[in-house]
C-alpha cells in the first residue's frame, strides 16, 4: 500500500458506508443497542453499589471509657484509639456531657430526663471503619486499648452490607463481560455478513494484483467510521435516558430522597472511554478478523 | 514465459487434476488451451495465478517460481498477468471508466498516469463513449471487452482468458477473438481457454489439448486435428 493511494482508500472506505447503506445501518444499530445494554446495566450497577456503600458507611463501633478515668485520660484513649491503624476512618470523641444532652434529645426532651446527672454516662468514641469486612479485628484491637470499658456494633449488619457488596462486584463483572462478549460477537458477525456481500470484489481485487493490506484498509475505515458512530449514538442515549430516568424516579420520590443517584457527569469519562474503546475494538477488529477468510483467493 | 515441468496437482479428496504436465509458453506467443470439462483446464490456470500450488513439478511464471512463491509476492506476480474471465467479473457499483482505473490503483498507479491510460484502453476496446455508464448497462460483447481492457490496463506481458467467448454469440465471439489476436500482435503472452473448437479453427495459433490431466496433444494442427485422431 502506498502513500498516494491513501486518499483514495480513505474515500473507498466512505464510499461503502453508502454503498452498503443497510448492511451499515444494520451494524451500527446493532453496535448502538449492545452498548446501550452494557452502559445501562454498568450504570445500574454502579448505582447500587454507591447506594450499598453509603448505607455501609452508617456502620460504627461505640467505643465506652472507663469511668473511673478523669477527663483528660479519656480523651488520651481517645487518641490512642485514633493511632491504631489505616482501618480507623474517624474517630470522634463525645463526652458524657455531650452524650447526655443527644439522649434527651433524641427523646423529645422528655421531662422524665430532666435533672439526670452526666455522671450516669460515659466519656464515648464513635469509630467509623475504611472496612468493614474487618470489623471483628478492628473491635477487637480497640477493646485491648487500656481504658476502654467496652464496645458495641452491629457486626451482622456491616457484614452483610460487605458482603452484598461483594457479590455485587462480582456478579456485575461477569454479567458486564458476558454482554460485552455477546455483543462483540454480535456486531463481529454483522460485519461478517457484510463481507460476506463483497466477497466478489474482494475476489476480483486479488485476482488483479491487490495486496491484502490494500484490500483491507477500506475495510478497516468503514468498520472504524461505523463502530464510532455507534458508540457516539449509544452515548448520546445512555446519556438521555439516564437523565430522564433519574428526574422522573426523583420526581416520583418527592422530598423522601430514599436513592440519591450519581450524576451522569461522574460516569462520563469511563463511559466515554469504554464506548470508544468497544466501538473501535468491534469496528476495526471485526472488520480484520472477518475479511480474513475471503482473503484466501 | 510460463513454463510447466512434469507438474501433478493432486486435491485433497484425491483425484489427481493433474497427471504430470509439462509445457512451455514463450513470451508473445499466442496458444489456445483446449478439452474437455474436468480435464484439467481450470486447475492450469490457477496454477499459473498462484491460486494453488502445484503438489509436485515446478511451475515458473514470469521470473517466479510458483512451487516456492511466498505468499506476499502472490499480488506481484498477479500484476504481470492479465486474466479475463467467462463471467466477466466486473464490478458493478464502479463505472466503467472506474473498473479500469481500480486496477491500476490497486498497484499504486498515480492519478495522472490513471488519466491518461484508462482512456487509451477504453478507445482501444471501443468503449471510451461509455466511460460513465456501469456494466449493468453494457452488453455481454461491451462487458467482455471492459473485462479485457481492465486486463490490460497494467501492461500485463501474459494474458490468460477463460472462456472469454462462453457468454457471448457468434458473431461478438468472432471480435473479442479478434481483439485479443491484435492485442498479442503488440507482444502480449496470450493463453486462452476456450470450447469453441470453430473459433479455435478460424484462428491459426498453436493448441494445446488437455485430457484427463494429461497433454493429449501441442501443435498447430487445431482442435478437429485432434478430435479426429
Amino acid at each position: 500500500m502506498k502513500i498516494s493511494n491513501l486518499g483514495y482508500l480513505l474515500k473507498e472506505g466512505i464510499r461503502g458506508i453508502f454503498l452498503r447503506g443497510f448492511m451499515s445501518f444494520a451494524a451500527v444499530c446493532v453496535t448502538v443497542a449492545c452498548l446501550v445494554i452494557v452502559g445501562s446495566f454498568a450504570s445500574l450497577v454502579y448505582n447500587v453499589s454507591v447506594i450499598v456503600e453509603d448505607l455501609n458507611e452508617t456502620s460504627e463501633i461505640r467505643v465506652f471509657i472507663d469511668e473511673t478515668l478523669s477527663d483528660a485520660e479519656a480523651k488520651s484513649v481517645h487518641t490512642k484509639i485514633n493511632q491504631l491503624g489505616d482501618n480507623i476512618k474517624e474517630c470522634v470523641f463525645v463526652s458524657k456531657e455531650q452524650a447526655l444532652e443527644d439522649f434527651v434529645a433524641d427523646h423529645d426532651y422528655d421531662p422524665a430526663f430532666d435533672g439526670l446527672e452526666p455522671d450516669y454516662l460515659r466519656h464515648r468514641c464513635v469509630v467509623v471503619l475504611e472496612d468493614n469486612t474487618q470489623m471483628r479485628e478492628t473491635a477487637d484491637a480497640i477493646l485491648a486499648v487500656p481504658g476502654v470499658a467496652d464496645i458495641t456494633a452491629e457486626f451482622e449488619l456491616a457484614e452483610g452490607f460487605s458482603m452484598v457488596q461483594q457479590v455485587l462486584q462480582v456478579v456485575s463483572i461477569a454479567v458486564i463481560s458476558v454482554l460485552l462478549v455477546v455483543s462483540l460477537l454480535i456486531i463481529s458477525n454483522t460485519v461478517k455478513l457484510a463481507m460476506y456481500d463483497r466477497r466478489d470484489e474482494i475476489a476480483i481485487m486479488k485476482m488483479v494484483g491487490a495486496t491484502n493490506g490494500f484490500i483491507r484498509f477500506p475495510f478497516m475505515v468503514e468498520g472504524f467510521i461505523l463502530g464510532m458512530l455507534g458508540a457516539a449514538i449509544a452515548f448520546g442515549l445512555e446519556w438521555l435516558m439516564y437523565d430522564g430516568l433519574v428526574a422522573k424516579i426523583n420526581e416520583l420520590e418527592g422530598e423522601m430522597e430514599l436513592f440519591s443517584f450519581v450524576p451522569f457527569e461522574t460516569l462520563l469519562v469511563p463511559m466515554v472511554c469504554t464506548f470508544a474503546a468497544a466501538g473501535l475494538f468491534v469496528g476495526i477488529v471485526g472488520s480484520w478478523t472477518s475479511i480474513r477468510k475471503f482473503m484466501d483467493v | 514465459m510460463i513454463e510447466f515441468i512434469d507438474v501433478v496437482k493432486s486435491y485433497s479428496v484425491g483425484n489427481q487434476a493433474l497427471k504430470g504436465v509439462s509445457l512451455q509458453i514463450e513470451d508473445g506467443e499466442f496458444v489456445f488451451l483446449v478439452g474437455p470439462s474436468g480435464s484439467g483446464k481450470s486447475t492450469i490456470i490457477k496454477l499459473i495465478t498462484g491460486e494453488l500450488r502445484p503438489t509436485s513439478g515446478s511451475v515458473h511464471v514470469n521470473g517466479y517460481s510458483l512451487e516456492r512463491i511466498r505468499k506476499r509476492e502472490i499480488p506481484y506476480l498477479r500484476r504481470t498477468i492479465g486474466v479475463v474471465f467467462q463471467d466477466f467479473r466486473l464490478i458493478d457499483t464502479k463505472t466503467v471508466y472506474d473498473n479500469v482505473a481500480f486496477a491500476m490503483r490497486v498497484i499504486g498507479a498515480k492519478e495522472k498516469e490513471i488519466r491518461e491510460r484508462v482512456p487509451y484502453l477504453l478507445e482501444l476496446v471501443g468503449l471510451d463513449n461509455k466511460s460513465r455508464r456501469h456494466p449493468g448497462e453494457l452488453s455481454g460483447g461491451e462487458q467482455q471487452r471492459l473485462a479485457i481492457a481492465r486486463a490490460l490496463v497494467n501492461n500485463p506481458s501474459t494474458i490468460i482468458a477463460d472462456e472469454p467467448t462462453g457468454n457471448l454469440d457468434p458473431a461478438r465471439s468472432f471480435e473479442i477473438m479478434s481483439l485479443l489476436q491484435e492485442i498479442n500482435k503488440l507482444g502480449t503472452t496470450m493463453l486462452v481457454v476456450t470450447h469453441a473448437q470453430d473459433l479455435v479453427e478460424q484462428f491459426s495459433n498453436r493448441v494445446i489439448v488437455i485430457e484427463d490431466g494429461l497433454i493429449a496433444s501441442d501443435g498447430m494442427e487445431g482442435y478437429y486435428s485432434y478430435e479426429n485422431q
